[in-house]
């Protein structure tokens, strides 16, 4: 058993991260559970411009950023690096949801497929929240953005669903791919150990959240994720080695709540609510997936 | 020892001598070779290196940053567009003050899609703080290649270099050259110790950091001080070089310019036929000289003043067209005799564009025109081997 680092503080305190933004909880417990020998590659984003403005930082561990887009391909060096070097070392990629499903895909799929022992760690807050809020592939359908507005002619806001990203991963045959909360703890981090603890490349999908984006008070951050868990909306299992048929799902509330309990507590759904139909959909979204898989469920 | 090797060979071979610990690359023609050379030599034990065979070119030199920073020395090469796609990242390289070496196999740019020799590729790139060399051929290649890692790595220097050798007419053309043991190799440059921040987990650092506009522009002037004092280095290196193998480089190579007139100036493989010409040109008795330029960046102005100040008329031919004004070296050069009184006249020629050839035809095309020059106004900036006419016809302007 190595070393217990939850009592020490890899990420310190005093970043420009936003009040009630979910990114730090999450980069800060991945962190404690993988200790000081880590090396953290970072993709452009909030992440990287609040935790490390020159000459300050927060990073008590070696850190790297390069650009947007290529993450994966830097850690893809440094791993690589450790191999010719004969050393050993977690490296962890962080990358928000545009860094990572979108401009950044390629570049993960590419580390994934020649399987470098990394684990990549996507803080999905479902929106370019750095630039402003605008749509990315994690978007979810119906939600505003920036850049999928709502007006009379499109009342709706995002017209496309969400991009399965673990599922892709998972399909590379990735030794382990998750999907985690923050607000579900104690999954969240056996889902974090796991990952430290297998080789290869390895990628955990995070549900983070945005109180500017999401347009919520900075206080009820878990409260929300919370019900992302509780409503099914974001449901949190794991893959290993590619086997999709033998996923698991490791989280199933004892009553699934309404999905408009998730909607209404989020600026970025007002507009939905206004039309039972959209909240319909959405529940019946849910549903579809939970029929579909819901027996993965492992107690 | 004497090799038959071609010239993406050269580039492996010095990435092999130099004892390059991780190689990551992306096939593109026509610098292919190198990534398939380096994976045969760790293939059969002859290098022992990680290879990361990416999915871009864009990861090529983000994954060689990543390894860089780690502290391992690292080389990849590419091409054309693959360079092109690695725009972004190669100013993060240099920024980062990385000595990445990378061989480039010197290719035109589309569109219309295109594989053969022109430096657009290169020159395209000349501002993202890169040290440039050119190579005249597969021995320069293999040479400038080891002498790229001991510059860069200079702790004066810190900067990302690249070594340019023309497509097909270098990079697949076999050419005797005298390979160097490994033990001068390793004398020469020495156990890589990174001399920069590092990776480390027992010394944590953040590396790539966000600058504000109170701290930018000083580590931009980090890197020209270091381009400027770069100048010195690649002049001590050339001469350790020289030394210890015997073989002489200098960033501006003049040749029958004490007494010439007309001087031409060139860069890359073009230099050899250029070489050829002057002599034939002196057997007639024409005043005539060459110069060509092995570094590019940093730009050898001091260097072409001296060489050049005695031409009456310099004529730059060039492989790169910078659209709406000239060529990259025609336009360096005038700003270097900008602000000295006693300057030549300085005409562009754009010549072997997307592979098209320069023979004795086109140096005897720019020669009249050089000669005209002399004692009339001619164009600044001349293309050379082209059919206007039917470029003026597709254009309306017959």
């Amino acid at each position: 058993m190595s070393a217990n680092y939850e009592n020490e503080e890899f990420f310190a305190p005093g970043h420009g991260m936003c009040a009630g933004c979910a990114a730090p909880i999450i980069v800060k417990w991945v962190l404690k559970l993988a200790g000081p020998n880590t090396i953290v590659a970072n993709a452009t984003g909030c992440l990287e411009v609040a935790t490390t403005a020159y000459p300050r930082t927060s990073w008590r561990v070696p850190w790297l950023h390069v650009a947007f887009e290529n993450a994966a391909a830097a850690a893809s060096g440094v791993e690589a690096a450790l191999r010719a070097k004969g050393e050993k070392a977690n490296v962890i990629v962080f990358g928000g949801d545009g860094g990572t499903v979108d401009i950044g895909f390629q570049a993960l799929s590419g580390m994934v497929e020649r399987g470098h022992n990394i684990l990549y760690v996507l803080y999905d807050n479902e929106a370019y929240m750095n630039t402003g809020i605008q749509r990315s592939g994690a978007t979810p359908w119906g939600a505003w953005t920036t850049t999928s507005k709502v007006g009379s002619a499109n009342p709706i806001g995002k017209l496309r669903p969400k991009k399965p990203v673990a599922m892709i991963i998972a399909a590379h045959n990735a030794p382990y791919v998750a999907t985690a909360n923050p607000a579900i703890f104690q999954d969240f981090k056996k889902k974090v150990q796991k990952a430290l603890s297998v080789e290869g490349p390895r990628f955990l999908h995070v549900l983070s959240s945005c109180t500017t984006g999401w347009r919520h008070d900075p206080s009820k951050t878990i409260e929300i994720l919370r019900l992302a868990a509780d409503t099914g909306l974001f449901p949190l299992y794991e893959i290993e080695n590619g086997d999709i048929e033998n996923m698991r799902i490791t989280y199933k509330p004892k009553k699934f709540k309404p999905v408009e309990e998730y909607l209404k507590m989020q600026g970025r759904f007002r507009h939905l609510l206004k039309n039972p139909e959209y909240v319909k959909k959405l529940q019946e979204d849910v549903n579809a997936w939970w029929d579909k898989y819901g027996h993965h469920y492992i107690k | 020892m004497k090799a038959m090797i071609r010239g993406n060979e050269s580039i492996a071979y010095a990435f092999k001598l130099a004892r390059v610990q991780v190689v990551p690359a992306y096939p593109i023609t026509p610098s292919t070779l190198v990534p398939e050379k380096i994976s045969e030599f760790i293939a059969k034990g002859e290098m022992k290196a990680e290879f990361v065979p990416v999915e871009s070119e864009h990861s090529a030199i983000s994954a060689a940053i990543g390894a860089s920073a780690k502290g391992v020395r690292v080389g990849t090469a590419t091409a054309s567009q693959g360079l092109a796609l690695m725009h972004e990242v190669l100013f993060i390289a240099s920024g980062m003050r990385l000595p990445i070496v990378m061989g480039i196999g010197n290719r035109a740019l589309s569109a219309p899609i295109n594989i053969w020799c022109d430096h657009q590729d290169m020159m395209s790139q000349r501002d993202a703080g890169w040290l440039q060399f050119y190579g005249e051929n597969n021995q320069e290649g293999l040479d400038l290649g080891i002498m790229a890692f001991k510059i860069a790595e200079d702790n004066r220097v810190m900067l990302p270099a690249m070594v340019g050798l023309d497509a097909f007419v270098l990079t697949h053309t076999v050419e005797p050259v005298e390979m160097p043991e490994q033990s001068e190799v390793d004398e020469f440059l020495g156990e890589f110790k990174p001399n920069y921040v590092t990776l480390d987990t027992n010394k944590p650092a953040t590396l790539g950091s966000f600058g504000f506009p109170e701290h930018y522009m000083e580590f931009k002037f980090g890197q020209w001080v270091a381009m400027e004092r770069a100048k010195k280095v690649i002049d001590e290196v050339f001469e350790e070089f020289e030394k210890k193998f015997g073989r002489k480089y200098r960033k501006v190579n003049p040749e029958f310019v004490e007494d010439a007139d007309i001087v031409i100036v060139t860069m890359g493989s073009m230099s050899g036929t250029a070489r050829e010409f002057v002599k034939r040109m002196r057997e007639k008795g024409k005043k005539v000289g060459l110069v060509k330029i092995t570094t590019f960046r940093p730009f050898p102005k001091e260097e072409l003043r001296e060489v050049l100040k005695g031409a009456k008329v310099v004529a730059v031919m060039e492989r790169n067209i910078s659209f709406g004004f000239g060529g990259a070296v025609y336009a360096e050069l005038g700003a270097a005799f900008a602000n000295l009184s006693n300057r030549p006249k300085i005409l562009d020629f754009i010549v072997g564009l997307g592979g098209r050839d320069i023979t004795f035809k086109t140096f005897e095309s720019v020669l009249e025109l050089a000669e005209k020059a002399m004692n009339e106004d001619v164009d600044e900036v001349n293309w050379i081997d082209v059919n206007k006419e039917a470029v003026y016809r597709a254009e309306g302007l017959q």
